[in-house]
């Protein structure tokens, strides 16, 4: 029998599960080489060499190098192993969840600053019917 | 024999690590968020426990998906402060309690949870920026702390009712420890925030301000609050707020004793992408 799984129905949201962490698994732990800062130069001189190292998919890689987040999380990344790439290019946090909504970094400073987003109209899927990103 | 003394809950984002190591406490982004733990630091350095466990999560740093625990217990002397990508953070080696930590250990285990032991850790904003938060930027800590761990990364996370039913454990453990120590338990993390996807930056004040309210008055039934919940209201991140629940376990009115007192109470919006929260609770 399938797992239950209720968060599927929260629109614009990846929960990182078992088959997240399956899919993810070489993608996440090529963000966890990036905590030293020998390997942070090496991956910064040649990217594309350095991802063919891990056993990565394709899709994973092209992600990787093009910072796509959203995709990145989509093929089982998490976002606190992602945001080592972000740190690695000297990106805020906030700079990098910005980058997921379609905001501009100084919109979404602003929403934040403003009291963040609203839980209304932000709960479930069918509310989100008009976004591709739902 | 050692008591719980107090229970401490805070959030533990990352940029208020940085505000404060780069001496930003004073801009105006971040006054009021620095001015509302004041009156907790004030209190602390009246209590300075002779002991914390404190309750955090580790964010990609010792644990990567090598090995996911759910609960782990750090038995060490002393712990380096981790590089999370940009240098470890300016601030002194956390000092562990062997002893204390080895009793609770085992006597948590015996009481059916299964801890993992863990005796090299090196730790994260997670467990840094709260000490930093209640004690500001002294030479060394003032009192050793026990880092406790738990999985909210890897979902599924422990249920609200597990970790409460975790902190009565801690608590009968500390219980039971032949010194006569003061000791604290922390719950970090929280509150409401969404790090990832297109709803990301989701802040809930009402939710924050009811789980605040619950923890307080009504810690069963807000135990029983399920996973859902914390996702849809509070944010896919927010879920670290099971934490919480571990600290008011350890409190002595759910193991037959009189209800706590609330120390101070504050809550901030924004602090980057999350809601602040903060109680302090005494026996």
């Amino acid at each position: 029998m399938a797992i239950d799984k209720p968060y599927l129905d929260v629109p614009g949201t990846t929960v990182f599960d078992a088959d997240q962490s399956r899919k993810g698994y070489w993608l996440n732990q090529f963000c966890m080489s990036l905590m030293s800062a020998d390997e942070r130069t090496r991956f910064k001189s040649d990217e594309r060499a350095y991802l063919d190292e891990w056993a990565m998919t394709e899709e994973q890689k092209r992600a990787v190098l093009d910072r796509d987040m959203n995709r990145m999380i989509e093929l089982g990344g998490n976002i606190y192993f992602l945001a080592k790439i972000g740190a690695t290019d000297g990106r805020s946090f906030q700079q990098m969840a910005g980058s997921m909504t379609g905001m501009s970094e100084e919109e979404y400073r602003q929403m934040m600053v403003g009291g963040g987003r609203s839980p209304d109209g932000n709960r479930f899927r069918h509310e989100w019917s008009d976004r591709a990103d739902r | 024999m050692a008591r719980v003394a107090a229970s401490v809950y805070t959030s533990h984002v990352p940029a208020i690590g940085a505000a404060i190591d780069q001496a930003r406490t004073d801009e105006p982004y971040w006054r009021p968020l620095f001015a509302g733990y004041e009156p907790s630091r004030a209190w602390m350095a009246d209590h300075t426990p002779d002991a914390i466990v404190l309750v955090f999560n580790d964010h990609a740093t010792s644990f990567s998906l090598d090995i996911i625990p759910t609960f782990a217990i750090g038995t060490a002397a002393a712990y380096a402060v981790a590089d999370e990508g940009w240098g470890p953070r300016p601030v002194p080696p956390v000092l562990g309690h062997p002893e204390l930590a080895a009793h609770i250990a085992h006597s948590v285990i015996q009481q059916d949870f299964d801890l993992t032991i863990v005796n090299r850790m090196d730790l994260d904003h997670g467990l840094t920026v709260p000490l930093s938060l209640l004690f500001g930027q002294p030479a060394a800590w003032p009192c050793p702390v026990i880092p406790f761990a738990v999985n909210v990364v890897h979902y599924p996370v422990p249920s609200g009712r597990r970790c409460l039913e975790l902190g009565k454990a801690i608590r009968a453990a500390i219980d039971s420890y032949d010194e006569p120590l003061d000791v604290q338990v922390w719950g970090t993390g929280g509150m409401s925030h969404q790090l990832h996807g297109p709803r990301a930056g989701l802040i809930n004040a009402e939710f924050d301000a009811r789980f605040l309210d619950d923890l307080i008055a009504r810690p069963a039934e807000l135990a029983a609050m399920p996973h859902i919940e914390y996702i849809r209201e509070a944010g896919a991140e927010g879920i670290e707020l099971v934490m919480w629940l571990i600290a008011r376990g350890a409190m002595a009115d759910l193991d037959g004793g009189p209800p706590p007192t609330v120390r101070h109470r504050f809550y901030h919006v924004p602090a980057s992408n999350t809601a602040v929260g903060h109680l302090v609770l005494e026996s």
